[in-house]
C-alpha cells in the first residue's frame, strides 16, 4: 500500500494533496503512518513500530489502523492498488 | 529599459461577480519590462476599477456592444487620438465579437489586440460543444438545444434528472424535475435568449485551467485551479493550484489542435474515477489569472507582447499550492468623481487626486 506521490506532509501534520487542492489535518499518530507508509513499510511494520513506541493493545492499533487507511482510500489518497 | 506603453483594458467591474480587467491590470503592471499607462474602458460608471487610481490612469466610457460596432469604432477613434493606444485588452465574453470584427480598423490606428479567430470563437460555444468534443476527440458532457417550454417534456427520454439549464453565454442551475427546468427555462431565456442548453449532470469535482495560445498550437502558459470558495453566483472567491498532468496534457492538446489565439479558461469536471469532461471554453482570461501570476505564469503579460508581434517562450512551470482569496474593501470617493465620469464619459487618475485635494 501506497501513498499518493504528490502529497506533502508537513511538521505541523497538515497534509496537502497537490493533486485536487485538497488539505487535511493529521494528529500524531496520522502523521506517523504516514509517514511509514511513504517509507514503503508494509502494514505488519508499521503496527510493529507503533506497538513498540506506543502504550496500546494490538487489537486496538489494528482497529485503529484499518479505519485509518479505509479514510485515507475514501479521500483517495492512496496510490492506485490495482 | 522598459518599454513604454499604453494599454487599454475592460472589464473593471471588481465586483462579487468580477471582471478579468483589474487582474489582467495587476499582471501587467508587474511586468519588468514595460513601463504602462493604463486607460480603463468602462461600460458603467460605477465599476469600482474607474476610481482605482492605483490600477487605471484614466477611464472612458464606452458604448455597449449593442449600439453597433460603427459607435464602438467611433468612441475608439476618439479615445485613439488622445492617448495612442498600443494594446488593447477586452475582458467580457459579450464585447469580443465585437472587437473581432473591428480588429483590422483597429490594427489601422495603431491598436493590437490578441484575439481568437471567428471560427474559434464559434465552434466552442457551449451550444455546439459536443461537436466541438467530437472534432477534437475531448470528452464533453452529452446536451441538447432547446428553444420552447413544449421541449422540456422530451428531457426525461434522452437524460436522467439531475440535469443541467445552461444559457446560451451565462447562467448555470442543476434541475431535479421538470417544473424546476421550467423555472430555470423562463428565468434565463428571459435574460439571455434561446437556445436553452439542457447538459448531462456529470458529478465530480470541477477543475479549471487558465491558458494561452499563441495562435500557432503552443501553449505559451497554462495553470490548473481548484475553486475552494465559491459565491452564490458560482465564481471563485477562493482557490488553489494544483498538480494534474492530465488536465494539462487535455489543455496542450487542446491548444495545439484548435490553434488557439488568446486567452481561454477551460472548465471541467473530474470525475471519481478521474475522468475529465469539458464543460465550458471562455474565449478570454479569467477574473482569477492572477492567480497564475503569483503562481509564476504572467500570462496578462506574455498577451501583450504576442500581441506586438513578438515570439514569447513557453512558461512550463509554475507553484502548486499557490492561494488566492478575494476580499471586499471599500474605496472612498465624492460626487465629483461620478459627476465627471456621468457627465463628460471619462475620468482622469489626477482629477481623481484633485477632486481629493479640494475636498480636503
Amino acid at each position: 500500500m501506497k501513498i499518493k506521490e504528490n502529497i506533502a506532509v508537513s511538521g505541523s501534520g497538515f497534509l496537502f494533496d497537490s493533486g485536487t487542492g485538497d488539505s487535511y489535518n493529521l494528529n500524531e499518530l496520522g502523521q506517523v503512518i504516514i509517514k511509514l507508509l511513504q517509507e514503503n513499510k508494509t502494514e505488519e511494520e508499521i503496527q510493529s513500530i507503533i506497538l513498540q513506541d506506543y502504550q496500546v493493545e494490538p487489537e486496538v492499533l489494528s482497529n485503529a489502523y484499518y479505519d485509518f487507511i479505509g479514510m485515507l482510500r475514501q479521500h483517495n489518497l492512496l496510490a492506485n492498488e490495482n | 529599459m522598459r518599454t513604454k506603453l499604453t494599454i487599454a483594458v475592460t472589464g473593471l467591474n471588481n465586483t462579487d461577480n468580477p471582471g478579468p480587467g483589474i487582474p489582467v491590470i495587476r499582471g501587467i503592471r508587474e511586468s519588468k519590462d514595460f513601463d504602462v499607462r493604463i486607460i480603463g474602458l468602462a461600460y458603467e460608471n460605477l465599476e469600482p476599477g474607474i476610481y482605482m487610481d492605483d490600477m487605471v490612469d484614466k477611464t472612458y466610457q464606452i458604448p455597449y456592444p449593442t449600439a453597433g460596432t460603427d459607435e464602438i469604432l467611433q468612441r475608439i477613434e476618439y479615445i485613439q487620438a488622445k492617448e495612442n493606444i498600443d494594446v488593447l485588452i477586452p475582458n467580457f465574453d459579450a464585447e469580443l465579437f465585437s472587437f473581432m470584427k473591428v480588429q483590422d480598423r483597429l490594427l489601422e490606428m495603431g491598436i493590437h489586440t490578441f484575439l481568437p479567430e471567428t471560427e474559434q470563437f464559434e465552434e466552442r460555444h457551449k451550444r455546439v460543444l459536443p461537436q466541438f468534443g467530437e472534432k477534437y476527440g475531448i470528452q464533453v458532457p452529452r446536451s441538447i438545444n432547446i428553444t420552447t417550454i413544449n421541449d422540456i417534456y422530451q428531457i426525461k427520454y434522452q437524460f436522467k434528472y439531475p440535469v443541467l439549464v445552461k444559457g446560451q453565454f451565462y447562467d448555470a442551475y442543476i434541475a431535479y424535475s421538470e417544473e424546476q427546468v421550467q423555472t430555470h427555462f423562463s428565468k434565463i431565456s428571459a435574460k439571455w435568449g434561446f437556445p436553452i442548453i439542457i447538459q448531462e449532470f456529470v458529478q465530480g469535482t470541477e477543475v479549471n485551467v487558465v491558458a494561452l495560445g499563441d495562435g500557432e498550437g503552443n501553449t505559451i502558459g497554462a495553470v490548473p485551479m481548484r475553486k475552494q470558495y465559491i459565491t452564490d453566483k458560482g465564481k471563485a472567491w477562493g482557490g488553489i493550484t494544483i498538480q494534474d498532468k492530465k488536465m494539462m496534457d487535455i489543455t496542450h492538446q487542446l491548444i495545439s489542435k484548435t490553434k488557439w489565439k488568446g486567452g481561454m479558461e477551460l472548465e471541467m469536471i473530474k470525475t471519481k474515477d478521474e475522468e475529465y469532461y469539458l464543460i465550458e471554453i471562455n474565449p478570454r482570461i479569467p477574473a482569477w489569472v492572477y492567480l497564475a501570476v503569483g503562481a509564476g505564469q504572467n500570462i496578462p503579460e506574455a498577451l501583450v507582447k504576442l500581441a506586438l508581434g513578438e515570439k514569447v517562450k513557453p512558461m512550463t512551470e509554475y507553484k502548486p499550492g499557490t492561494m488566492f482569496i478575494r476580499y471586499s474593501f471599500d474605496l472612498i470617493g465624492n460626487i465629483q468623481q461620478f459627476e465627471q465620469i456621468s457627465m463628460t464619459g471619462e475620468l482622469d487618475k489626477k482629477e481623481i487626486n484633485n477632486i481629493h485635494n479640494i475636498n480636503q
